[in-house]
């Protein structure tokens, strides 16, 4: 058989040895640079990145390297890109979903350690202010005390001091011809001037304290042996707790930031029991369901009806109305999305400019509950009908046209004919479809994204979310635009949905009896 | 229905034809309205269908033209609608040729080898394309920021991750090539095999040939949808001169600076090469999609 012959591969015993030995340099030189990555993700703590660069450039010398893979090869390139930006994003999210991963929780602990250990205090009231006066390429320090005492430093640059302290001698108050440095230039040096300590002849030493001063400063906090930090001006000792992911005092305050740890179960918890959270999430979740099977109904509905009436014989001009009526179809749906934003805009839109001159009302499409949902289901039943009705033409088609034949005889109406032949016809190769149509409309992000962005609020909810939210934008909300970024509860959520839609398409799958 | 016939039909048929001609007028309405708007004075001037004082403000504004005002005020561009429209194309160009060269292999393989666990990598890939990338996105974004720490042209802010982000997706494409290989006789291959051609050779210079015109389909498809794209491009690009289309044209219309004529003109000139793609390609489109989805 033809498999056969295709499946073992036509290779190539009598393959030059140049060939093979150039095939196994690559090889090697691919692993390497493998290995290097891996480590060097591992090295920095990343090591689900490490992994995945391990897994995904392993096989792929494996596949094509070893012959027994041949086939595989054809199909590394998509695989791979799937386990990349799909599989992998989707077990990385369900992994943050057990982590307090926020914007309060961002780095890692080696990281926060770092930021503390680099604040400081000023430890005295006197500051010294300073100017810098440039010389060629290096620059002249002087400083005023308070008190009218002047000290100046040698020439230095910033590069050549590293991070030793620049000495300062005490001088006449008499200031050197040329000018010192203006505020835009000193902002410029900022970072440099921060790292720089400055040591006052007679002992102390000196910090940037603002932009134009400098004062004795000293480490706000002191690490200890045991990994404890002690603030250097209170005493007060901070542990670190593993379980919260903070400094923490004696009496419980933390020290911001904090670093991510794993804490289990605690974002499906606060789900669950945190009232202001469980009750908007519940009102969310029960609009998107509703959101969902609405919009299949509804554009199902439409669509049915204007598939049945294009399939009527008598009617001319088809073609026409066909075009007509697919072109809400075919606008990019990011574009009618934001033109259905301008027209029901409770100003200037014209939508309220018909209304008002017909009936007298201008309704509030953005901050009414009810008026924002009936909004969407009209725009989404605009945006989605041509793909229905798209669909019902191509099945209508299938039907036997004598049942119809048969029914007229009987006396049937349109409607008869609609429930009784057409729908049971058409509903069995249709569901599959219509799983899918609510799967997406189940996420359908963009849709509130651009329309009204979640708008208005559920008053009373410590996450931001709306009332026009779907579970989606809800997610998104929490994870990029609150200013917590609660990265954690976001994926937990993310992971909820993930186990829906999975099973939604599980039971796709066995409904439309897809063969492999 | 052809042999019997009420007597009111001719009735119906007008009745039909006016109902039709209500139903597209409702719902051509917005799109007729944007290309009115797009042609009046002012971001906030209203007004009936035909504009009373046509002006190309807006238009030459959407070209990236400054305009001159009656007063002599000069208007500048608010945005830079055609970069933004080169940027998609240009994504969705090169992303669809990666897409179209990578799984038309993929196909091939599914359609004519014989391998391990192809039935489940198959079922999958369809079940794995059904998840929303939004929900990933701290991780899309986790995985792009250290992609970049390695190489700078596929990090954040950069149109190359947007490029390689598209191919998470292809499984669709693939049953789509795969299903159009199925169809072909498998005898002329095997001929050439039989002849001494390599499973590539095969391929390329047998199988490939004659499937231009679903190559062409997958490649129309896999372009109108990368040019839709929202949620990935939203977070990973920044700089107003790297965004798509997509992501750029709803910054006219925030609560705070609220530019309802520069975007209509801009939405029209923008909408308008996309729609016609759509429209002339619509029988082939809707078949690939009713083949595993929904319009993305």
């Amino acid at each position: 058989m033809l498999t056969h012959a295709l499946s073992s591969p036509v290779v190539d015993n009598k393959r030059p040895m140049t060939k093979a030995v150039f095939k196994w340099a690559a090889v090697g030189a691919v692993l390497l640079l493998a290995l290097y990555l891996t480590v060097a993700l591992y090295a920095q703590n990343q090591i689900a990145f490490a992994l995945l660069f391990l897994v995904v450039i392993g096989s792929a010398a494996y596949i094509f390297s070893s012959p027994k893979a041949y086939a595989h090869r054809y199909i590394y390139p998509s695989i791979a890109g799937m386990v990349v930006f799909i599989i992998f994003p989707l077990l990385y999210t369900v992994g943050i979903g057990f982590t307090n991963y926020s914007a309060s929780n961002l780095l890692s602990q080696e990281r926060v350690l770092e930021q503390l250990l680099s604040q400081r205090f000023q430890t005295g009231e006197e500051r010294y202010d300073f100017k810098l006066y440039p010389t060629d390429d290096k620059f002249v320090m002087r400083l005023e005390s308070p008190a009218g005492q002047s000290w100046a430093s040698a020439p230095f640059s910033f590069s050549e001091l590293q991070n030793s302290a620049l000495a300062v001698a005490p001088v006449e108050q008499t200031a050197p011809d040329s000018q010192p440095l203006g505020i835009k230039d000193v902002i410029k040096l900022k970072e440099d001037l921060k790292s720089l300590s400055v040591n006052l002849e007679g002992g102390a030493s000196l910090s940037l304290a603002g932009l134009r001063n400098f004062a004795p400063m000293q480490s706000l906090y002191g690490l200890r042996d045991d990994g404890s930090l002690v603030n250097q001006q209170t005493g007060v000792v901070y542990a670190p707790n593993q379980d919260i992911g903070f400094y923490e005092g004696p009496q419980g305050e933390t020290l911001s930031p904090g670093w991510t740890v794993t804490i289990g179960w605690d974002n499906y918890v606060q789900v669950v029991t945190d009232s202001s959270i469980r009750g908007p999430f519940i009102e969310i979740f029960v609009w998107t369901l509703a959101f969902a099977t609405m919009t299949v109904l509804f554009t199902l509905a439409v669509g049915l009806v204007l598939a049945n009436i294009l399939q009527w014989d008598q009617l001319k001009g088809k073609g026409f109305y066909r075009m007509m009526l697919i072109l809400p179809y075919a606008v990019p749906a990011f574009i009618s999305i934001l033109v259905f934003k301008g027209l029901f805009n409770q100003n200037f839109g014209e939508i309220n400019l018909v209304l008002e001159n017909l009936f007298g009302v201008r309704p509030d499409w953005f901050s009414d509950p009810a008026l924002a949902r009936t909004m969407i289901l009209i725009v989404n039943t605009w945006l989605g009908y041509p793909y229905m009705m798209l669909l019902c033409m191509g099945l209508l088609q299938a039907i036997p046209r004598d049942l119809y034949e048969a029914s007229a005889m009987d006396g049937a109406t349109p409607l008869d004919n609609l429930f009784r032949i057409t729908l049971p016809q058409i509903i069995k190769p249709l569901m599959p479809l219509l799983i899918a149509s609510f799967a997406f409309n189940f996420n359908n992000f963009v849709l509130i994204a651009l329309l009204t962005g979640g708008a208005p609020d559920i008053i009373g909810a410590t996450t931001p979310a709306g009332t026009t939210d779907l579970l989606v934008s809800y997610t998104y909300r929490i994870a990029f635009q609150d200013s917590g970024q609660n990265f954690g509860l976001a994926a937990a959520i993310a992971t909820a949905i993930f186990i829906l839609v999975g099973s939604l398409s599980l039971i796709n799958l066995k409904l439309s009896k897809i063969k492999v | 229905m052809a042999m019997v016939q009420p007597r009111s039909v001719r009735y119906r048929v007008w009745a039909t034809h006016f109902g039709l001609l209500c139903f597209i007028g409702i719902i051509l309405f917005p799109l007729l309205m944007v290309v009115s708007i797009s042609f009046r004075t002012g971001n906030f001037a209203t007004g009936s269908l035909l504009p009373e004082h046509p002006s190309l403000e807006h238009w030459s504004l959407a070209l990236g033209i400054p305009y001159t005002q009656a007063d002599g005020t000069v208007l500048q561009p608010p945005f830079p609608v055609l970069l933004w429209l080169w940027n998609s194309i240009k994504i969705a160009v090169i992303s669809s040729a990666l897409i179209l060269l990578l799984s038309t292999t993929s196909a091939y393989a599914f359609a004519r080898l014989r391998f391990k666990f192809k039935g489940v990598i198959l079922k999958s890939m369809l079940i794995f394309q059904m998840f929303p990338p939004v929900l990933s996105l701290v991780a899309l974004y986790a995985l792009f920021d250290q992609i970049g720490n390695h190489v700078s042209w596929l990090g954040i802010d950069t149109h190359g991750a947007v490029i390689l982000a598209s191919l998470g997706g292809m499984a669709l494409h693939i049953w789509t090539i795969k299903g159009y290989f199925e169809s072909i006789d498998r005898s002329l291959e095997e001929a050439a095999i039989v002849d001494g051609a390599t499973t590539w050779q095969a391929f390329r210079y047998i199988l490939l040939p004659l499937s231009v015109p679903i190559l062409a389909v997958v490649f129309i498809l896999a372009f109108v949808m990368n040019i839709m794209e929202y949620p990935i491009a939203s977070i990973l690009l920044l700089d107003v001169n790297n965004l798509t289309l997509a992501v750029g044209a709803q910054q006219y219309l925030y609560e705070q600076n609220y530019l309802w004529g520069d975007f209509a003109a801009a939405a029209v000139l923008s909408g308008l090469p996309i729609t016609l793609i759509f429209l002339y390609c619509q029988k082939w489109i809707v078949g690939g999609l009713t083949a595993g989805g929904v319009k993305g």
